[in-house]
């Protein structure tokens, strides 16, 4: 009662809470719900079959596939990339730590297109090692690998970058303890690190996925945007789009519905896991208080 | 070799080794070869390539929205985290998971979704067109594709800040006479200030690259609706590496620069509270 009172003083007048909070949800209404509710309306202008059948379209399950393929590649080098890097970093001390977890993020800071920019420099035709791929027949730009490369390039920090803190927050006694027990190196991590940040590496991996099924400006640049082939799901979005008939911005919107879907699926995860560690927070301070 | 003696962990030199053969593969080698590409220009050559009309008119549009954007999503942005963490309200939960909405929607789709809202015959053009606001094919709709992808910055850098501000030194300003007005210009405001800065940064950096969203709301005209990021794609369908790479070298080093402003502000933001 007491600690209601007092905060009486540092509480706006109704009137004044409640046009701040219409103010900040007419935005969320125009700039959250409605382009979200839009996929969805848009997809169906044309009725279920007509959706149903333009993803069964051949070049939309192309892109379906590709895209699937592209994560399931890349992925998974991301998360092996991720939990070396957080090992490496979190456990031990080194000079040059805080130099290493930059250049870590640095993918974050380099524009998609420049990204993709990137790989031509290298693996075009023109690009440094353009001729002896050539001369040996193997493609990458214009191709899947290149695809692949730009995924991982842009989905490069994601697992890194949320499994370091986790790392470093839970120290190294528990693995200390199971050494001197008589585990070894890997199994000290399988049954000792891996178990106490698997909530953080799924965290990353989803944000992660979101991303590589995702990706649009470093896939367009190394893609020649060949449909059946070098299309992926943004980029079979974009070439419907592009298409002039009604029905053709309908199954732009089918395809894209799937990415939106992907998208609240993702936000769904992430909001149970950060829910969970909020609980976990709390019962841990809870338990330190009593 | 000094933490070999307090660190019996094994894996550091299999992890490390890994981590920078990784990086140097995925990340530094493309870079280094866009850098020794940019060396090989020589300076008359790369200010010709990095200043034409044409790129100079593609900056104007990049930095101008991105900054409009920005800065609308630090008035809006400041409004959504306080009204997120300081009131109760029916959705509150909802709205505060959906503020990560643009992060995980692909940005094709956000740009497929905000043109076609924005149309004609969209659901807000519908209204909006007849009043004169044409948010498809102009510079608008490139401020609002950028608003859209730059809205959960602000709101996620400044939501930490306000859930760690006393409580006690609004109620002393109050026990003090100050009206709340008062006490959130003199009090709270300059103590959010290093967070929204920082939020805005952000959100003007991941702006100033952005081109999934917008390629599809802009129109990409040259001259008027185009940006730089459209502008480096189009010299690379000429196949004029060289002409792509010195605008790539702009952003990037605008980037760069953002990306130490961000660091100094977060510095800045940190102080502040230890000290507070």
């Amino acid at each position: 009662m007491v600690h209601q009172a007092s905060q009486r003083g540092t509480e706006e007048s109704p009137l004044a809470k409640w046009t701040l909070i219409t103010i900040a949800l007419a935005f969320c209404f125009v700039f959250l719900l409605l382009p979200l509710a839009n996929v969805f309306a848009q997809a169906l202008t044309q009725g279920w079959r007509y959706y149903c059948k333009s993803l069964l379209e051949p070049d939309s399950l192309a892109s379906i596939r590709l895209t699937l393929v592209v994560a399931a590649i890349s992925v998974p080098l991301n998360v092996l990339f991720g939990l070396a890097a957080a090992w490496a970093i979190a456990k031990f001390q080194f000079r040059g730590k805080a130099f290493l977890i930059t250049l870590i993020d640095l993918p974050f800071s380099v524009s998609p297109v420049v990204a993709g920019l990137m790989l031509v420099v290298l693996f075009g035709l023109q690009g440094f090692f353009g001729k002896w791929l050539d001369a040996h027949d193997i493609k990458i730009i214009f191709a899947v690998p290149g695809i692949v490369l730009a995924t991982v390039f842009i989905t490069f920090p994601f697992v890194a970058r949320e499994l370091i803190p986790v790392m470093q927050a839970t120290g190294t006694e528990q693995e200390q303890a199971a050494l001197t027990l008589g585990a070894n190196g890997w199994q000290t991590f399988w049954h000792v690190t891996l178990p106490s940040v698997k909530w953080g590496l799924i965290y990353g991996i989803i944000l992660c996925n979101a991303r590589a099924m995702g990706e649009f400006g470093a896939v367009s640049v190394v893609s020649r945007h060949i449909a059946g082939h070098t299309e992926t799901m943004p980029l079979r979005v974009q070439a419907l789009y592009e298409g002039t008939t009604a029905s053709s911005a309908a199954a732009a919107f089918a395809l894209a519905s799937l990415l939106a879907t992907l998208a609240l699926f993702t936000l769904g995860i992430k909001t149970f896991l950060e829910w969970k560690q909020e609980r976990a927070e709390r019962l841990i301070v809870g338990r330190v208080d009593g | 070799m000094a933490q070999k003696r307090f660190n019996v962990l094994p894996g550091f030199g299999l992890t490390m080794g890994f981590t920078l053969f990784y990086l140097s593969a995925v990340v530094l080698i493309p870079f280094a070869a866009l850098v020794i590409r940019t060396l090989e220009l020589s300076w008359a050559d790369f200010w010709r390539l990095a200043t034409a009309d044409r790129a100079l008119a593609a900056y104007r549009l990049t930095f101008g929205a991105s900054l409009i954007a920005a800065a609308a999503n630090a008035v809006f942005g400041t409004l959504l985290a306080w009204v997120l963490v300081r009131y109760e309200f029916p959705g509150r939960r909802l709205i505060d998971a959906m503020v990560d909405f643009p992060f995980a929607l692909p940005t094709a789709v956000a740009g497929l979704t905000l043109a076609n809202l924005f149309a004609a015959n969209g659901w807000l053009g519908r209204w909006l067109v007849p009043l004169g606001i044409k948010g498809a094919f102009t510079p608008l709709g490139v401020v609002i594709a950028l608003t859209f992808v730059g809205l959960p910055f602000v709101v996620r850098t400044l939501q930490p800040v306000l859930q760690n501000l006393e409580r006690e030194v609004e109620e002393a300003a109050a026990t003090l006479g100050a009206g709340r007005l008062r006490t959130f210009t003199t009090i709270i405001a300059p103590s959010l200030l290093p967070a929204v800065l920082t939020g805005l940064a952000l959100a003007f950096a991941r702006a100033i690259g952005e081109y999934g969203s917008i390629v599809f709301i802009s129109g990409n005209l040259p001259f008027k609706t185009e940006i730089a990021p459209y502008l480096i794609v189009i010299r690379l369908d000429e196949y004029d590496t060289t002409g792509a790479i010195a605008l790539a070298m702009v952003l990037l080093a605008c980037s760069f620069l953002l990306l130490g402003a961000i660091n100094l502000l977060e510095q800045w933001a940190s102080r502040f509270h230890a000290s507070s």
